[in-house]
């Protein structure tokens, strides 16, 4: 099996190195010679472009994907499905407490009352944030995030760095994001590590009583309904 | 197996460096990568992907960026499947490989394909072996293969929180051996069963692992 990954990035690489015509790419990816290994300063070798267009042109020519599709794919994930549509799941819930408690009950059936679902949240959870209870979500073995109402994953939800000191020391990695609770407030890390997706239900901010369901929604961000935020009363007050 | 995919409780790695107004995609071949994923007709186990990102050598998983992964394991796949040949990978010129019986995803099945998803539940009934609020201990296992049980949380006391139903079990599943259905929990860690009298008092970790994963305590 080794040996087969191996054969392939090397594969992978050459292809490259033929479409960008740089042999020198290849030996500078080659693993196996030593030289020093920064990760923040390696001189990145490969450029996946052209291995991603290269790869593309032969699925499409053996038949195996269109274009049209994944022009389709990627306008969904990059237009359609994103964190609006966790907000405004949570703005419901802020706003209609049979709906909250359907939403603590069963994440999946409440959040199809609004339409969303399906690929990447087949399984959903929400845990909801009170006074003494602060929630955050991780995926310490490798991505796992609830697509349908957060979109995919921003690149420091998918980083070493948060994924490894969420569990050890998530009080650290939320203080980083500005929040710094006392110890009297349970902190909760949800590592998703089975196929069950969470969505944090973020405490709603004092001074929205007035506030529509839209204009709630429109206060909440994707980082609260990680768990790395809260969300922050309107600015200008609405007391009056 | 214990690769460096198996992040938790690592230290050291930096902090974390959210950026403003991140774009879904930081390059259009990312979104390339992305939709070849979604869209492949590999009839692949699911979560066979995740086992073949983490079988990326280590150094190399560190350097690569999110979706030069995703590229890297779909490529392996589909040569391992034989869809592609490693020469077509090389010449980027399509001349062999077997694609018979593969469905292309046509442009009108995306979003009923989004919709439909792929649910990891299981009608099998399978009685569970362990009950809410039940003291329970995670095996101390490593195996070579794929596992969602985290080194982190190995050979560690928890209390079940929430009973998820039956579910398909990746560790089987991805490396081909049967869905093994059973019932998969949230159990709740205290954070200093974990890491020690250091950690907060208060805190915990919820790790979601499968009847196989545990034993009473």
């Amino acid at each position: 099996m080794t040996t087969t990954r191996r054969d392939l990035l090397t594969a992978a690489l050459t292809a490259t190195a033929s479409a960008a015509a740089t042999p020198n790419l290849v030996h500078a990816q080659q693993h196996d010679h030593a030289h020093d290994h920064d990760p923040d300063h390696q001189a990145v070798p490969s450029d996946p472009a052209l291995r991603a267009k290269a790869l593309e042109s032969v699925l499409v020519a053996k038949g195996l994907v269109d274009r049209a599709a994944l022009d389709a794919l990627v306008d969904t994930y990059e237009h359609q499905i994103g964190p609006r549509n966790g907000a405004r799941v949570i703005a419901r819930a802020w706003v209609d407490g049979a709906y909250k408690q359907r939403l603590l009950k069963n994440a999946k059936a409440a959040i199809a009352e609004l339409g969303y679902g399906g690929a990447e949240g087949e399984q959903m959870v929400v845990v909801e944030n009170t006074p003494r209870v602060h929630n955050l979500v991780v995926c310490t073995l490798c991505s796992c995030y609830p697509w349908p109402v957060l979109g995919l994953p921003p690149v420091w939800y998918k980083s070493a760095a948060y994924r490894s000191r969420s569990v050890i020391d998530p009080r650290s990695v939320l203080r980083e994001f500005g929040l710094d609770f006392p110890t009297d407030v349970e902190v909760r890390v949800w590592d998703s590590t089975a196929e069950v997706r969470y969505l944090v239900l973020p405490e709603r901010p004092a001074g929205t009583e007035k506030l529509s369901e839209s204009e709630l929604a429109a206060l909440v961000t994707r980082d609260a309904m990680v768990g790395v935020s809260r969300i922050a009363a309107p600015l200008g007050g609405t007391h009056t | 197996m214990n690769g460096i995919h198996d992040m938790g409780g690592m230290q050291d790695m930096g902090p974390v460096r959210p950026e403003k107004n991140e774009p879904v995609f930081h390059a259009a071949w990312e979104g390339r990568v992305f939709a070849m994923v979604m869209a492949i007709d590999g009839d692949w186990p699911p979560g066979q992907g995740r086992y073949h990102l983490e079988l990326i050598p280590p150094a190399d998983y560190l350097r690569m960026s999110y979706y030069e992964r995703w590229l890297t394991s779909l490529s392996e796949r589909l040569v391992k499947s034989g869809m592609v040949t490693l020469t077509e990978l090389e010449t980027s010129v399509a001349h062999g490989g077997n694609t018979k019986g593969r469905h292309m995803l046509r442009v009108d099945e995306v979003a009923p394909m989004i919709a439909a998803g792929d649910p990891s539940t299981s009608n099998v009934p399978v009685a569970a072996k362990f009950h809410v609020g039940q003291r329970v201990r995670s095996r101390n296992i490593n195996p070579v293969g794929h596992t969602r049980l985290p080194r982190y949380a190995r050979g560690k006391q928890g209390t079940i929180a929430c009973d998820q139903g039956v579910y398909v079990f990746n560790d089987s599943l991805a490396q081909g051996l049967g869905e093994k259905p059973q019932h998969l929990y949230s159990v709740r860690f205290a954070a200093r069963e974990l890491w020690g009298p250091e950690a907060t008092a208060t805190d915990s970790v919820y790790v979601d692992l499968w009847d196989d994963h545990l034993e009473a305590a």
